[in-house]
């Protein structure tokens, strides 16, 4: 009973919309909005095609690639400032300043700089992901408990145990808020790096069927950007879950008492 | 007990903590504090609040460095957390990792010490079964009582096998009924595993029901005011131990050096208090 009542909360709001949708375009008189029935057909014509292979696992290969990037880098360097004064003290300035700059302006530079290629918008979606994960990471780290450290220290945990045993989970929750938000920067990016220069991918394929008119296509490449969203946004949850598992009940045991 | 130098397992020489050397706001917490604790010893450490208690329960520890003086553990001295020192904190709930089961922090010690898996299975579930825990190996620390907890800390500590433990107010924030058990339980752990222990409180009752020595700190800048034998029967119990008169004597006892340390910062004044005896 729970499950379907949660399928229904899940769905029932988009199937209303879709309801509406096709009420209002029934007469067919907008060209730019196309109805539902063929807007489906168009979706399975245009992505189950060759084009799954062309254009949308090149923009996933990208996207997964650049926030495995943005994970390792964010993690690694926001550990060492993190437990670093004097690193936080020197790179502290120069890390606002970086990340003020938004990461889309630097498309032009990259491009001449690298080229029109994939490490090009890999750079470019880095450049924008890494920024959450690495000032999250950063925090997590120095707002570990201090009772929790002088234990640790006790215990003579050191080096890499200490990172394995209370650095990193100590600061996995808000490692986690700081992926979370990387993964909507990044898709924004993915499909911005795509629609600038690029021979293939989900972004060059809405911006080429625009071009040519192709409305309901163009739609199409929308829906489906939308689609992996959820997509990406169920897994991290799903990832979460395990992960945080321990972070829930802690604050729930606490709001208890 | 004889005392000879070859078992003293602690020994604290003339420590002195003085905050902020060299500042404006320089503030002498510890004075100078020298005593040895001998193995298989009891002692608690009492004083008025601000007396010091946990400043100098971190120098102890090697969390804090001392301005001066040293404390030698086993003959070595110590500089930052030694092996073989464990520290139950008051704070039980910041104190367990959260992301552990009980098992798995009464573990983290052991694993990244080196000891092998198999005596580390043994010597976790001993330490478990030590604080009757047995029964609770795979909750995570959030999932227990506070007295629980404690007991969770406690047996981590025991597991890691020091030669001194110490305990910086352990019970003062769980209620009374679970502080009468959890005292039982540390004596019961002390006897039973033949253990060193430094227990600071501010809790008159709790030092003499506990300790077999209750060494009084003045306030600060502090030193050891007075150093006294308890000489209560080893067996004790909440119910009897308590209402003996030899344990209101020694409550006693205890409560006017408490009392008097309350006025008697750095020691300036004990002169003056042997001439009031007097």
């Amino acid at each position: 009973m729970i499950v379907l009542k949660r399928i229904g909360m899940w769905f029932g709001l988009p199937a209303i919309l879709i309801a509406i949708w096709w009420a209002t375009t029934a007469q067919g008189v907008n060209f730019f909005v196309p109805k539902p029935d063929k807007m489906a057909s168009t979706f399975a014509k245009v992505w189950y095609s060759e084009k799954f292979f062309t254009d949308v696992l090149p923009s996933i290969g990208r996207l997964s690639i650049s926030l495995l990037i943005s994970l390792v880098l964010g993690v690694v360097l926001g550990i060492a400032i993190g437990l670093s004064r004097n690193l936080r003290w020197l790179l502290e300035p120069l890390l606002e300043f970086v990340r003020a700059v938004p990461s889309t302006i630097l498309i032009p530079v990259l491009l001449l700089l690298i080229g029109i290629n994939d490490t090009m918008k890999v750079a470019v979606i880095v450049l924008g992901c890494l920024w959450p994960i690495l000032l999250n990471t950063v925090e997590g780290v120095r707002s570990l408990d201090e009772v929790l450290k002088n234990t640790a220290r006790v215990y003579g945990l050191r080096g890499f145990d200490r990172i394995r045993y209370l650095v990193l989970p100590g600061a996995s929750p808000l490692i986690m808020a700081g992926i979370r938000h990387s993964l909507a920067v990044g898709l924004i990016l993915l499909v911005v790096s795509e629609m600038f220069a690029s021979t293939d991918g989900i972004g060059y394929s809405i911006i080429n069927f625009q071009n040519r008119v192709a409305i309901p296509e163009m739609w199409s490449g929308i829906v489906l950007l939308g689609i992996i969203g959820v997509l990406l946004s169920v897994a991290f949850q799903a990832i979460q879950k395990r992960v945080l598992g321990w972070y829930y009940g802690l604050k729930e045991a606490s709001n208890d008492g | 007990m004889t005392a000879n130098k070859s078992d003293v397992r602690l020994s604290v020489q003339q420590l002195r903590k003085v905050y902020g050397v060299g500042s404006r706001n320089e503030v002498e917490a510890v004075r100078s504090l020298t005593f040895d604790l001998h193995a298989g010893e009891f002692a608690c450490l009492v004083g008025p609040s601000g007396s010091g208690k946990t400043t100098l329960l971190k120098c102890i520890a090697g969390l804090l460095e001392p301005t001066s003086g040293e404390v030698v553990l086993d003959g070595r001295r110590v500089a930052g957390p030694a092996e073989g020192m464990a520290v139950v904190f008051q704070e039980y709930s910041r104190s367990l990792f959260p992301w552990l089961s009980v098992e798995d922090n009464v573990e983290l010690p052991l694993k990244t010490s080196g000891v092998p898996k198999a005596e580390r299975k043994e010597r976790v579930s001993e330490a478990l079964e030590a604080v009757s825990l047995s029964h609770a190996t795979k909750s995570y620390p959030w999932q227990l009582s506070g007295g629980m907890q404690q007991r969770v800390a406690i047996a981590r500590a025991v597991a890691s096998n020091p030669s001194v433990l110490l305990m910086d107010e352990p019970f003062a924030a769980v209620d009374a009924q679970t502080r009468g058990e959890l005292e039982d339980l540390v004596r019961d752990v002390w006897k039973r595993l033949n253990m060193t222990i430094l227990f600071v409180t501010h809790d008159i009752d709790e030092s003499v029901y506990l300790a077999e020595r209750v060494l009084v700190l003045s306030s600060s800048p502090t030193i050891i005011q007075a150093d006294l034998h308890i000489d209560l029967p080893d067996v004790r119990s909440q119910a009897d131990t308590r209402s003996l008169h030899r344990f209101g004597e020694l409550r006693h006892q205890v409560y006017e050096e408490v009392q008097f340390a309350k006025i008697n910062p750095g020691g300036e004044r004990t002169a003056a208090r042997e001439e009031l005896r007097s």
